[in-house]
């Protein structure tokens, strides 16, 4: 019943060579540090020893006593294989409660680990054995849910082994984990940022980038319009990120820019990358100059090839691409964060101690009216935007023409209030963008609307209710949340085992927030009929709606929340009870 | 004041259905409404703590004015504890100006978050100085106007009948993102006069100034300033007829800072 359909028809595993080659090529420098442990195992392993304790780590001069696995950031990959049970020991030596979430793994509810829901954490000095089948394979990682240690290094890569081989498969392969690093603590950050929530963003509108955005905008006046339209609604065009490379050293396997990730090839060999991104708060666009990459999975799940230039990964998705270096040369694995005040980096290149050109990043975004929900003249969907029970694209197509339209659950626009600073007036489908700062820009970059799954959906049923969600937030408090309510003043959604729901997002507000449901798939409808991508974190775009189907076929209490930790753990959370 | 905003706070918990005819199968609901008795966590361990609490404290001002008449010490300052709804403030400024305090008063407010931008605050006020004591009750908005300027005004009663009040604003102007241009203003409204404060009815005083600050950091932003302060309409006459200076400008100053 847990099967996912991709993962179920595959006869034999895929041959490893190249966790070997990973572990015995990596750059002395790499293994040295006490950073970066990105080396696959060479087999898989269904029994696991993990120690929580604190090491201090220093990175780009920024020191920490950082909460980790096994004494690295990230910590050590896990290789598990499908089908098989596996056994996680973990040992908690920190002086407070710990707790490990295996990100987007299917499991009974008690084994999430998130503390508060069908689990009571790991408390200081103790022991807890996580146990659980494995059902699917691909590309995950893990992370603790406990207080801020998500921020500050507890997490990891996870692998898994499909039953049968990968469709493509690859010579090399190699897990390419993005974080971010800083010394400011986690509770001054949210500090800082209840008092001034511009507080890391030193790239706002002023005089001097008065011309040039009159350069922009066609005139003076034009530009000056703009800027009082976004004072009068006191929200700022420029607000991208709340956290900035102001403070955080971007990562990659947990590597600054200049200490440079390098990855060892010979020309020619098909080369996996399993992206994930681990930061907290940043969104990440990534880029190898010079190499086309083709997407092959999205949060785990394979799907159908797509050749891209670029890609951005939201916070806590994965993606793997496969790229096949011909030139006996350095290529630059470029990953830049959307508001392009860093970037991190690594290298793949035939040698060690190689390097290729690093890019220039693009100009920062800025948000635009459709980022606050005031839609898009130019869109056809315009005129069914307001009738919320209303379907579009592909969506329509999976029902068949006889059942009866689902029940909406709609609390209708949201209140402003105290929690809420916005009302999109007119929510547009944004999953063709592929989001803001990468339209237009000469490369073809990845959307929504590209991911279609290898194979149909395993629950043919279309859903007999909908959930409509609005993300809501107000910046100016820093207060975030769903429907103009933080968590600590929400009931649960509640659904019955065995239900297909849709949930329908709108986002009131002006950032991206990934979106992700604990312990079940989400399956996006962007228009490609019963090939919905299965997800476990979904992207809302400002201003935009979006839906997905879900099956509810594992009952507890599981989380529903924006990653963003912040945004997360100032209110953008629900409890989920299947029952 | 933005009433729209205020009226919102009604709209909380009633659900406004969308404007479109309704199809039968709609529910307006939310399915997170909030429910008695339905827990949404274990006992006492809720998944994350959005109730948190933050302390802050800032400087506006804390400065050195300067003009050949007389040198003095000014600072303008507030602090606050609290949730995202309910905070206790501490507002305190005053002048020091040849061993004499001027112009102290400090306010003790609990502030109650109504709106997305706007704060109502209730409590006391006392002016401690060297001139004689008042205690006045407090009532007031603080918050964010449209274009973002920042204001705070407040009414007083004291305890003889008098009524008062305060208007505060200020706007800050990015040349670049650390220097920052910012105009601010404080008036003062009294319905009756207090000779031994310098205070007259009406519009009583004046407190304004230009401020360039350069941000070194958020949290410590060094600034030069032309500051004014006067005696205005009834208030003015008294201080002529006392023979003390009526209004001055002054070369400024200072640092701005908050933790
Ligand atoms: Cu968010």
């Amino acid at each position: 019943m847990l099967k996912h359909p991709i993962s179920s028809s595959r006869i034999t595993r895929r041959q490893f060579v190249t966790g070997l080659g990973a572990t015995t090529l990596l750059p002395n420098a790499a293994r040295a540090t006490p950073l970066g442990n990105s080396n696959i195992p060479a087999v898989s392993s269904n029994q696991w020893d993990l120690r929580i304790q604190r090491s201090k780590i220093t990175l780009d001069g920024k020191t920490l006593n950082a909460p980790c696995v096994n004494g690295t950031v990230p910590g050590p990959v896990l290789r598990w294989k499908e089908g098989e049970t596996v056994s996680l020991t973990i040992t908690n030596t920190l002086k407070e409660d710990t707790s490990i979430h295996w990100h987007g793994i299917r499991l009974p509810s008690q084994m999430d680990g998130v503390p508060g829901l069908s689990f009571y954490g790991i408390p200081p000095g103790q022991k807890f054995t996580y146990t659980f089948p494995v059902q699917q394979s691909g590309t995950y990682w893990y992370h603790s849910h406990s207080n801020m240690q998500e921020a500050i290094g507890l997490y990891g890569a996870i692998i898994i082994d499909p039953l049968t081989p990968d469709p493509i498969p690859c010579e090399r392969d190699y897990v390419i984990f993005l974080g971010e690093w800083t010394d400011a603590m986690p509770d001054d950050i949210i500090s800082n940022l209840k008092m001034q929530s511009d507080y890391y963003n030193f790239r706002q509108r002023t005089l001097a980038s008065l011309p040039k955005e009159a350069q922009h905008a066609g005139s003076t006046s034009a530009a000056l319009k703009d800027r009082l339209m976004w004072s009068r609604m006191n929200m700022a065009a420029t607000d991208i990120s709340d956290v900035t490379g102001i403070v955080y050293t971007y990562t990659l396997n947990g590597h600054a820019p200049d200490t440079n990730w390098t990855g060892l090839f010979r020309p020619g060999e098909r080369i996996r990358l399993r992206f994930i991104n681990g930061a907290a708060m940043t969104f990440f666009d990534v880029r190898i100059p010079g190499l086309e990459m083709l997407v092959v999975q999205a949060d785990g799940n394979n799907v159908e090839p797509v050749p891209v230039d670029e890609f951005r990964i939201g916070v806590a998705e994965t993606y793997d691409v496969i790229v096949q270096p011909k030139d006996n040369r350095a290529y630059t694995l470029f990953a830049q964060s959307e508001d392009r005040t860093g970037y991190a980096r690594g290298t793949l290149a035939p040698a060690l101690r190689m390097s290729g050109i690093i890019p220039p990043m693009d100009p920062r975004p800025v948000r635009t009216m459709v980022d606050m929900g005031m839609g898009h003249m130019d869109m056809p969907s315009m005129s069914t935007m307001k009738m919320p029970s209303m379907n579009m694209g592909g969506m329509a197509m999976n029902m068949p023409p006889s059942s009866p339209s689902p029940i909406v659950e709609d609390p209708g626009p949201p209140p402003l209030n105290v929690e809420n600073q916005n009302i999109a007036q007119a929510p547009i489908d944004r999953t063709g963008s592929p989001g803001d700062g990468l339209e237009h820009n000469g490369r073809r970059v990845l959307t929504y609307k590209h991911l279609r799954a290898l194979r149909p959906g395993t629950d043919p049923r279309p859903p007999s209710r909908e959930i409509i969600l609005h993300l809501t937030g107000n910046m100016e408090r820093y207060i975030w949340g769903f429907n103009g309510r933080k968590y600590s003043e929400s009931g649960p959604i509640r659904l019955h085992k065995g239900e297909r729901v849709r949930f329908t997002l709108i986002n009131d507000t002006m950032m991206e927030h990934p979106i992700h449901l604990h312990g079940l798939w989400s399956e996006l409808e962007n228009g490609h009929g019963e090939y919905r991508p299965y997800k476990h974190t979904l992207i809302s775009q400002p201003g935009s709606r979006m839906s997905y189907l879900v099956t509810a076929d594992v009952p507890g209490m599981w989380a529903y929340h924006c990653h963003l930790l912040y945004h997360m753990d100032l209110g953008m959370f629900r409890t989920v009870i299947v029952s | 004041m933005n009433r729209r905003y205020i009226f919102s706070l009604i709209g909380l918990f009633t659900l406004t259905p969308y404007t479109v005819a309704a199809q039968p199968s709609v529910q307006y609901q939310a399915a997170d409404a909030p429910v008695a008795n339905i827990s949404t966590h274990l006992p006492g361990m809720p998944p994350i703590m959005d109730q948190g609490t933050w302390f802050h404290g800032i400087f506006n001002e804390l400065e050195g004015r300067y003009s050949p008449k007389g040198t003095n010490f000014r600072w303008d300052g507030e602090g606050w504890y609290g949730s995202d709804y309910n905070k206790f403030w501490i507002k305190s400024e005053g002048t020091l100006e040849k061993g004499r305090l001027s112009d102290g008063q400090q306010d003790f407010l609990y502030s109650r978050a109504v709106s997305s931008y706007w704060n109502l605050q209730g409590g006391v006020r006392v002016d401690l100085d060297d001139g004689p004591t008042r205690t006045w009750a407090a009532f007031g908005v603080q918050g964010l106007a449209l274009y973002q300027f920042e204001f705070q005004a407040t009414g007083y009663v004291s305890n003889k009948g008098r009524f008062a009040s305060r208007l505060e604003g200020s706007y800050d102007f990015l040349l670049t993102n650390r220097l920052i241009l910012q105009p601010q203003v404080e008036l003062n409204l009294y319905t009756k006069a207090d000779p031994a404060r310098q205070v007259g009815a009406g519009l009583s005083d004046i407190d304004t100034g230009l401020r360039l600050r350069y941000e070194i950091s958020r949290k410590f932003a060094p600034y030069i300033a032309v500051t004014y302060s006067g005696y205005l309409t009834q208030a003015h006459r008294f201080a002529r007829q006392q023979g003390e200076q009526t209004g001055t400008t002054r070369f400024t100053f200072g640092v701005r800072s908050w933790f």
